[in-house]
């Protein structure tokens, strides 16, 4: 079988690629060598079983992980060229290239909507007076919040309601211009209705942004990725296209999770 | 736009900053190393004149008269007489207002009664000595004609309610701890509320409660103004409470007003005290927190 | 229908249950006869000749002036001193020790120097800063020895309120990649500062009211002219009030009680602005 190079599809770009993470706390460890590639742009979902290690895993991305005091990590993680667990790297420039989203909506309770989403910037220094309601408005328009908060702009952040808040935090970290959005179980806190828009959101994400999703609802994981990871007991069983792993795994302990054998 | 995450962001200045919030956190072990080196120089100094065995054997305290004698005990009995009346008086009181505010009273009425009770920690003790002197003392002297116009049931008394809070808030907080099923488990088998509360509350509180009552030990023998105000300045070795006596930091006082040359054995000599003090709350306090520390780990 | 066996467990709870108001109720009752006492006997002396008068030999001609100023600029010595160092170490322990041995350390040492007796800390001050440091029996070296006194209380409330703020605020600034310092200063503090205002205040209202410290490194009382500089000598409030109930004088008692009307009113006022300060503050965030 000859290989002509011209029929060979070219390897999609590589955001992340993961190897042999292992992290936990303490003397507990919770990941056990993963090997894992997030592709570029798009949304890949993370799901598992409670205790799997979801969290720890998103955490290692963005080296908020290691803030527990308790924490340890090893292996590599390459963004891109870079590993960024090398000794040169600053985890602070690392986070805002590759933003949070966190499960409880937390906006900063002594700021304004409009600070809020200024805040990644007013933090690190970087807030241009002259372009900064721009940016605000940007921001807020990406994160599909404008319409519901621009004549209220210096209200509370904390005054709006539990969807609104995680938006705001959305529009919060797309400020920044991260290229890869985490965001680790976004909706879990938040009813139905909100958690759609939140979908939709993503959607309209994707195209500009890496998007990486813990979830523990297998409905969202199925609706809103391109491509779904299965964790179990910090092993990563399989990694596929989302509608491939949902319609016909290749790993029994996958299928017995997806049809509700546990979890 | 690629923001380079190879580098540091964290600015020059921002550990300078860091470097100073540590310098203040440091501090507070100066502090602790000052006092220790402070009390320790002096007292050096002072028993180069006067042995162990004077500080320790004698049972009479005169440095400042011209026949000069250095036995603590005096001071010693002074100080533990008039903490001994404090408890007494704080013991009781603190322990039943903390069971009458943990077992008895709704959350509206604790809300105010129990910062009421706080306020009485926070009165100066110079107010305290005030009402020693000239309140409870002529009382006491109307109804025990014995009682002198310096004394140390006048002092010690009112040391009592002064400490009190220090009881009750956190005997209260023990109370609290206590899991309701045990409440319940007594209940159950048919015992009435006095009876749960001093047969089973109490006891598994037991540990707090002894924490709480050495710290109040502690405090009341570190106590100054109270005494020296109301409880005289006359270094007996006595057991009577109806006349006066002089605490340890009553006497630091006492030599404090004076003119004391720096240098001198007398000037030593309030050292050389103020250390046996320190030894001694040092000491309570610090089986105190090993106490509340078991305690803790058992309502975990 | 009340039978034999339950009215006999009756009396013995009630009875209970009133030894125990007793004891709430006692205390209250003998701080409320002390504060009226002191209100009764001193309430009448004081007018505008006390305030502003020297002290003298007249119990009648006597006045705090020297010691109320005293007392205000040492307590506005002490907070320059206490508050900034307290918070410092504060912020140090709660955001950048949580990893260190060092300030579990630290944490041990200051639970400890809350409970040495004041007058030792006033024997530092004597040894150390009038001696060693040769600041003399001066308003400076007072206010470093309270500032000493009342740091650790300082470090615990500031503690406290630092406590208060929940993590997922710092993880959010932290997601945001600010720094450490970025998150403490413009997320983190913001939320905590009431707190802190608050229970320095206290703190400081309580120095007002120390007196062995003071005796100790050298407060005087008869003072004839006011404290003008940092070195000067000084007297205090509680100093004068101690001077005056030792003397035998009845006039002289009268005049004691006043100056503690004096020190509690003075006492109130910083209370009630802590508390009012808090609530403006935490209005402001909600």
């Amino acid at each position: 079988m000859s290989e002509n190079p011209a029929e060979v599809p070219a390897p999609l770009p590589v955001k992340f690629r993961v190897e042999n993470l292992r992290a936990g706390f303490g003397d507990n460890e919770v990941l056990h060598g993963i090997d894992m590639v997030v592709p570029d742009r798009g949304v890949t979902a993370i799901i598992g079983p409670s205790g799997c290690g979801k969290s720890t895993l998103i955490r290692c991305l963005n080296r908020m992980h290691e803030l527990v005091p308790s924490a340890f990590v090893s292996g590599s993680v390459h963004l891109e060229d870079t590993d960024i667990y090398a000794g040169a790297v600053d985890p602070v420039l690392l986070r805002r290239r590759v933003g949070m989203v966190f499960q409880k909506p937390n906006p900063f309770p002594s700021m304004s909507i409009r600070e809020n989403v200024l805040a990644g910037l007013k933090l690190t220094g970087s807030l241009d007076k002259s372009t900064a309601d721009e940016i605000m408005e940007r921001a807020l328009n990406h994160a599909a919040l404008w319409d519901e908060v621009k004549d209220r702009l210096d209200d509370r952040g904390t005054g709006l309601s539990g969807g609104q808040q995680q938006r705001l935090c959305i529009a919060r970290s797309l400020a920044v211009s991260p290229d890869v959005l985490l965001m680790d179980e976004p909706c879990s806190a938040l009813d139905p209705i909100a958690t759609a828009r939140i979908e939709d959101l993503i959607h309209q994400l994707k195209e500009h942004y890496t998007i990486v999703i813990v979830t523990h609802n297998m409905q969202q994981a199925a609706r809103a990725s391109d491509k779904t990871a299965f964790l179990l007991m910090g092993e990563l069983v399989e990694m596929t296209e989302t509608k491939t792993l949902f319609t016909s795994p290749s790993d029994r302990r996958t299928e017995d999770y997806i049809t509700g054998k546990f979890g | 736009m690629k923001v380079e995450i190879v580098g540091t962001a964290k600015p020059r200045s921002e550990r300078l900053i860091e470097k100073a919030l540590a310098a203040c956190g440091f501090l507070s072990i100066a502090v602790t190393l000052g006092i220790l080196f402070t009390l320790a120089s002096e007292t050096i100094g002072f028993f180069k004149e006067v042995s162990f065995g004077q500080f320790f054997g004698d049972t009479q305290w005169t440095p400042l008269f011209s026949s000069k004698h250095f036995g603590i005990w005096p001071l010693v009995s002074g100080t533990l007489l008039t903490a001994g009346i404090a408890i007494l008086v704080a013991l009781p009181l603190g322990l039943l207002a903390a069971v009458y505010l943990s077992e008895f009273a709704s959350a509206r009425s604790r809300s105010f009664l129990k910062p009421a009770l706080e306020v009485l920690a926070g009165v100066p003790t110079i107010v305290y000595g005030f009402f020693a002197l000239i309140v409870v003392t002529p009382i006491l002297q109307s109804l025990f004609p014995g009682v002198q116009g310096f004394n140390a049931l006048s002092a010690g008394m009112v040391m009592g309610i002064m400490i009190i809070p220090m009881i009750s808030s956190l005997t209260e907080d023990a109370l609290r701890a206590v899991p309701d099923a045990l409440r319940e488990a007594s209940y159950g088998l048919g015992a009435s509320k006095p009876a749960t509360i001093l047969k089973v509350v109490l006891p598994a509180a037991s540990s707090g409660i002894i924490a709480s009552v050495l710290l109040a030990v502690s405090r009341a023998i570190g106590e100054t103004m109270i005494v020296a105000i109301a409880a005289g300045q006359q270094a007996t070795l006595t057991v009577d409470p109806q006349g006066p006596v002089q605490t340890m930091t009553a006497f630091i006082v006492q030599v404090s007003m004076g003119d004391t040359p720096a240098g001198s054995l007398e000037y030593r000599t309030i050292f050389a005290v103020a250390s046996a003090l320190f030894v001694m709350t040092f000491a309570i306090n610090a089986v105190s927190q090993r106490i509340a520390r078991k305690y803790r780990g058992y309502s975990a | 229908m009340n039978n034999p066996q339950e009215t006999r467990r009756v009396w013995p709870e009630k009875l209970f249950y009133g030894l125990c108001l007793s004891a709430v109720i006692i205390p209250l009752g003998i701080l409320v006869l002390l504060l009226g006492k002191v209100g009764m006997d001193g309430v009448a002396r004081i007018d505008w000749g006390f305030i502003t008068h020297y002290p003298s030999r007249l119990p009648a001609r006597a006045g705090i002036l020297p010691a109320m100023v005293g007392s205000i600029y040492l307590i506005g010595l002490t907070a320059l001193i206490a508050v900034p160092v307290g918070i410092g170490a504060a912020i140090y322990l709660q955001e950048y020790g949580k990893n260190s041995r060092w300030a579990d350390m630290i944490e041990l040492n200051i639970a400890n120097l809350a409970g040495v007796p004041s007058i030792i800390y006033g024997l530092l001050g004597l040894g150390f800063f009038v001696r060693t440091l040769g600041m003399g029996r001066s308003l400076l070296a007072g206010a470093c020895t309270l500032a000493l006194l009342i740091l650790p209380v300082i470090i615990m409330s500031a503690r406290e309120a630092l406590r208060t703020v929940p993590d997922r605020t710092r993880e959010a600034a932290y997601g945001l990649g600010a720094t450490q310092w970025q998150v403490v200063r413009q997320v983190v503090l913001p939320v905590a500062m009431p707190g802190m205002m608050t229970g320095s205040i206290l703190a400081i209202s309580r120095a007002i009211g120390e007196t062995a410290p003071l005796i100790v490194v050298g407060a005087l009382t008869y003072l004839t002219f006011l404290p003008n500089s940092p070195f000067s000598a000084f007297s205090a409030l509680p100093i004068q009030i101690y001077n005056w109930v030792s003397r035998p004088q009845e006039a002289f008692v009268t005049n004691a009680a006043s100056g503690i009307i004096v020190l509690l009113v003075i006492m109130l006022v910083m209370n009630s602005l802590a508390i009012l300060l808090r609530n403006r503050l935490e209005r402001r965030l909600k």
